[in-house]
């Protein structure tokens, strides 16, 4: 597949924080990829950097087949860019600051543009001083995803969005890749990045730490199984790839966790119960993000930092708590990379 | 009950001083030790010229019966060596005061309104009043700290201490009523750049009205004191040349500096119970669904930001200059009866007419001010970078070259604007009143002339923002009072001609009082064409300031 962004082992310091230390991001033509990360990551400084606002201290970048830095202008005219904190002159109305942005780069489909101005139910005539937080990232979003250009670069674009203008973002954002656009969509709101994403990168102290399709990357984790069975279940914490068994109703109900490899014994090994419910649920985005950031998270529960636990993740038993379970999550995906 | 409303309006003064003085930390020092620093430089210069008596008793009575010397200095005031310094120095003195406290209050109000600080912290336990309260608190004591450090400057030069607190007074004076026009417009305005134009039209208003007024005046029988007519009266730099340091000491006129700061504030005060946080007492009008035709352009966009500014400065300058036009034709008539004056005149300046000096001075003034305006709008690039506004608008077609070329452009294209007209409206207004054209053409050749310079300024504030984006700020604005102050006090100063060559103003030919030379001119457009040349390749080169 065609790539339309392209960074490898791309670095970028400011004074002594280093924001990107060796970014690898890969984005095929047509996709939505989903590009996660806490704040502070570093997912505005890897767009700002292929938007050639900042320069790249070390590293490789090609965007659109051209280098961010020296090709910007002609670069630009190709692609539109929605910014998370969007500023605007207070002076102006939410409708010359459209025209505006659009206005310059020269692709403003004016049609698309009233469209959407009344899909996201946007006021244009008031000055963009008089607008909320959620009104002028609005203004952001008409005048770039009213733009006919090959790609978009949205970064946390619907912060301050209410719920209903989420979803009409949503919808527009699969009418644009329907037309063949492609998408870089960075984002912690995982609901979003699952709804509307191909392909995930997840970036982490300025390093991409996971990434693939949401397919691949689900394999990585476990599928989550409830069941209730006829006879009491036994054995279950023994199988390979299974983890975190909690069993209840005497052992005729059980909620257990498998990796993907070994769902068929652990299926197998069910059905020799009788099985009379059965509900598997795959991994969520939020599951394939916490194995990325679930010792910090365990640092913050334990508030003793430990992040690097030597829980071996296998045969865990019942009743382990929240946070084992985070870790035994972590060094699975470890080993299998 | 009334005293706890009371007391709740004002909650959370004392941390918003203590958050003011740490912001302030390094400039309000900065700003009162260079104008201490100036009035002690001043006199001692002023000691080392003009040692005796007898010298500055001439000096004295050529300054009373000079029209130049009372419109562009003030009323002449005995001949002790601290009241001629201090009738030399005080209009520097006072303008720089006024600036630096028109600013601290505009910062400390307006300013943290438009960027959204001031919301934050009155969602804390902050009394609607307390912003300004805390403003003015710092204000006004930093022109107390001020007023003390020019007194104890001028007794250490070996100026009576009954003088130096004078001059402290009319200085620090000048200050507080500043710091209360600012407080008013600051309210009045919704945005820091208006609020501080309009201190800016008040300090050029005062200007001029003490300048009529010290014109009209008459010559008291000693000879070495002028009288000022009313309109003196009616300007706070008018009353701060009228407490006379070292002359009359007149302590009575503190009370005007206080009435008139007390009703300022207090009209503050009451506009700040009447509007809503954010909000300035014009209320904002809906606009356009869509932009107009020439909106969506890299320069349409430009013009759009700095038209408003253009607007201001040409209608505050053209007017300056066709009011000093006016006051030209007085100055003449003045001459033209006074034999003495009209020798020492020609002494000076062999080959020129009094309207010929008249008309350099005041370019000379309208060129720095001129320069004021280049500063102001290159400045804004800086402040569309820190917003965070440049960054959208750079993440589309538009090149971050063509991007600094417009705003570059309409900066240039806006000074020698300014000049021309400043210079035309004083020709034409003199040409009115003397019923002959002859005096046009100079006027407009002598603020033309001013065109290099501030281009020449204006060339190292677009290097700054290449090179050093984070002070442009501070640097630019530092490089115009330099500028300012050399002009206006170089020569008595007497500093080395290196440190004057230092200042683009310096270069300029003084049209029409001598004859127009035009290697000068080259090198100052050289000059700002190679420093703007820095500037672009420096910006090409870095980092994008972004906004938090």
């Amino acid at each position: 597949m065609e790539q339309v962004i392209r960074t490898r082992g791309l670095t970028k310091s400011f004074g002594s924080t280093r924001a990107l230390d060796g970014v690898d991001l890969t984005v095929g033509r047509g996709e939505v990829h989903g590009f996660l990360g806490p704040n502070g990551a570093g997912k505005s400084t890897t767009i700002r950097v292929l938007l050639g606002l900042l320069r790249k201290d070390a590293g490789e970048a090609t965007l659109l087949d051209g280098d961010p830095w020296r090709d910007a202008v002609a670069l630009h005219r190709r692609l539109a860019y929605v910014p998370g904190d969007v500023q605007l002159w207070p002076n102006l109305s939410g409708g010359e600051a459209i025209d505006l942005l659009g206005g310059l780069r020269g692709s403003m489909d004016h049609a698309r543009r009233d469209e959407l101005v009344d899909r996201f139910q946007l006021d244009p005539t008031k000055r963009c001083s008089a607008y909320s937080k959620g009104n002028r990232q609005k203004v952001a979003i008409v005048a770039g995803l009213a733009s006919d250009v090959e790609l978009y670069l949205l970064d946390e674009p619907t912060s301050g969005l209410d719920p209903l203008m989420e979803t009409v973002f949503q919808d527009v954002v699969r009418e644009i890749t329907t037309a063949g656009g492609t998408v870089l969509l960075s984002s912690h709101i995982l609901a979003e990045a699952e709804s509307l994403c191909d392909t995930v990168s997840i970036i982490r102290s300025g390093r991409i730490v996971e990434s693939g399709t949401l397919a691949a990357l689900r394999h990585l984790t476990r599928t989550t199984i409830h069941v209730t069975t006829e006879l009491p279940l036994d054995g279950l914490g023994r199988l390979a790839g299974v983890h975190d068994v909690r069993t209840e109703d005497a052992g005729h109900s059980a909620r257990f966790e498998v990796e993907a490899e070994h769902l068929g014994a652990a299926v197998k090994h069910l059905g020799a119960h009788g099985v009379r419910t059965l509900t598997s649920s795959p991994p969520t985005l939020e599951e394939l993000f916490l194995r990325h950031y679930g010792d910090e998270l365990a640092a913050l529960a334990n508030g003793n930092g430990n992040s690097h636990g030597d829980d071996s993740g296998h045969g865990a038993g019942t009743g382990t708590g929240e946070t084992g379970h985070v870790h035994g999550r972590r060094r699975r995906a470890e080993g299998s990379r | 009950m009334r005293s706890a409303t009371a007391t709740d309006l004002f909650a959370g003064t004392g941390r918003l001083v203590r958050l003011a003085l740490r912001r302030d930390r390094i400039l309000l020092p900065v700003w009162i030790a260079s104008i201490s620093g100036l009035a002690g430089a001043v006199v001692a210069s002023y000691a080392a010229t003009l040692p005796s008596e007898a010298e500055r008793a001439v000096t004295a009575a050529f300054g009373a019966a000079n029209p130049m010397a009372r419109v562009f200095d003030g009323p002449a005031s005995g001949t002790t060596l601290g009241a001629m310094s201090m009738v030399e120095a005080y209009k520097i003195l006072a303008i720089l005061t006024a600036l630096m406290s028109a600013q601290a209050i505009v910062r400390h109000t307006r300013q943290d309104e438009e960027t959204g600080r001031a919301e934050l912290l009155g969602s804390a336990v902050v009394g609607r009043h307390a912003r300004l309260t805390a403003a003015l608190v710092v204000t006004l004591g930093a022109n107390l700290v001020l007023g003390a450090a020019v007194a104890c400057v001028l007794a250490a030069d070996g100026l009576p201490w009954s003088g130096s607190w004078a001059a402290g007074l009319a200085v620090g004076g000048a200050g507080w009523v500043f710091a209360g026009i600012a407080a008013l417009s600051a309210q009045v305005f919704a945005t820091a750049r208006g609020a501080n134009a309009v201190a800016g039209a008040a300090l050029g208003v005062a200007f001029l009205l003490r300048a009529v007024g010290d014109l009209l005046g008459d010559v008291a029988d000693s000879g070495v004191e002028v009288v000022s007519a009313w309109p003196s009266w009616l300007s706070p730099l008018g009353w701060g040349q009228q407490v006379r340091p070292f002359y009359q000491d007149n302590w009575w006129i503190s009370g005007l500096f206080l009435g008139l700061t007390a009703t300022l504030v207090a009209g503050a005060f009451v506009l700040t119970s009447h509007r809503d946080v954010g909000s300035g007492m014009v209320p904002a009008r809906s606009g356009p669904v869509h932009a107009p035709r020439g909106l969506p352009s890299a320069m349409g966009l430009a013009w759009r930001l700095q038209r408003g500014v253009l607007g201001v400065w040409l209608l505050g300058l053209t007017g300056f200059g066709a009011a000093f036009g006016a006051v030209g034709e007085s100055a003449e008539d003045l001459v033209s009866g006074n034999d003495g004056v009209q020798q020492m005149l020609d002494r000076m300046a062999p080959d020129a007419g009094i309207l010929d000096l008249y008309t350099t001075f005041l370019m000379a003034i309208i060129g720095i001010a001129a320069a004021g305006y280049t500063v102001q709008a290159l400045l804004r690039m800086r402040a569309e970078e820190v917003t965070g506004r440049l960054e959208p608008v750079l993440a589309t077609g538009v090149g971050r070259r063509q991007w600094l070329a417009t705003h570059v452009v309409i900066a240039a294209a806006g000074t020698t604007t300014i000049l021309a007209l400043s210079g035309l409206a004083g020709g034409l207004v003199h040409a009115g009143m003397a019923g002959s054209w002859a005096g046009v053409g100079d006027l407009l050749a002598a603020a033309l002339v001013q065109v290099p310079a501030a281009l020449a300024l204006g060339g190292f504030v677009v290097a700054l923002f290449g090179l050093l984006p984070r002070w442009s700020g501070p640097l630019a604005w530092a490089a115009l009072a330099v500028a300012l102050v050399m002009g206006q006090l170089g020569s008595l100063l007497d500093l080395p001609q290196w440190a004057l060559d230092i200042s683009p103003f310096t270069h300029v030919p003084r049209v029409p009082a001598e004859a127009f030379s035009v290697t000068p001119v080259i090198w100052l457009l050289l000059a700002a064409v190679a420093l703007g040349a820095v500037g672009f390749a420096a910006f090409r080169r870095r980092d994008l300031a972004i906004a938090a």
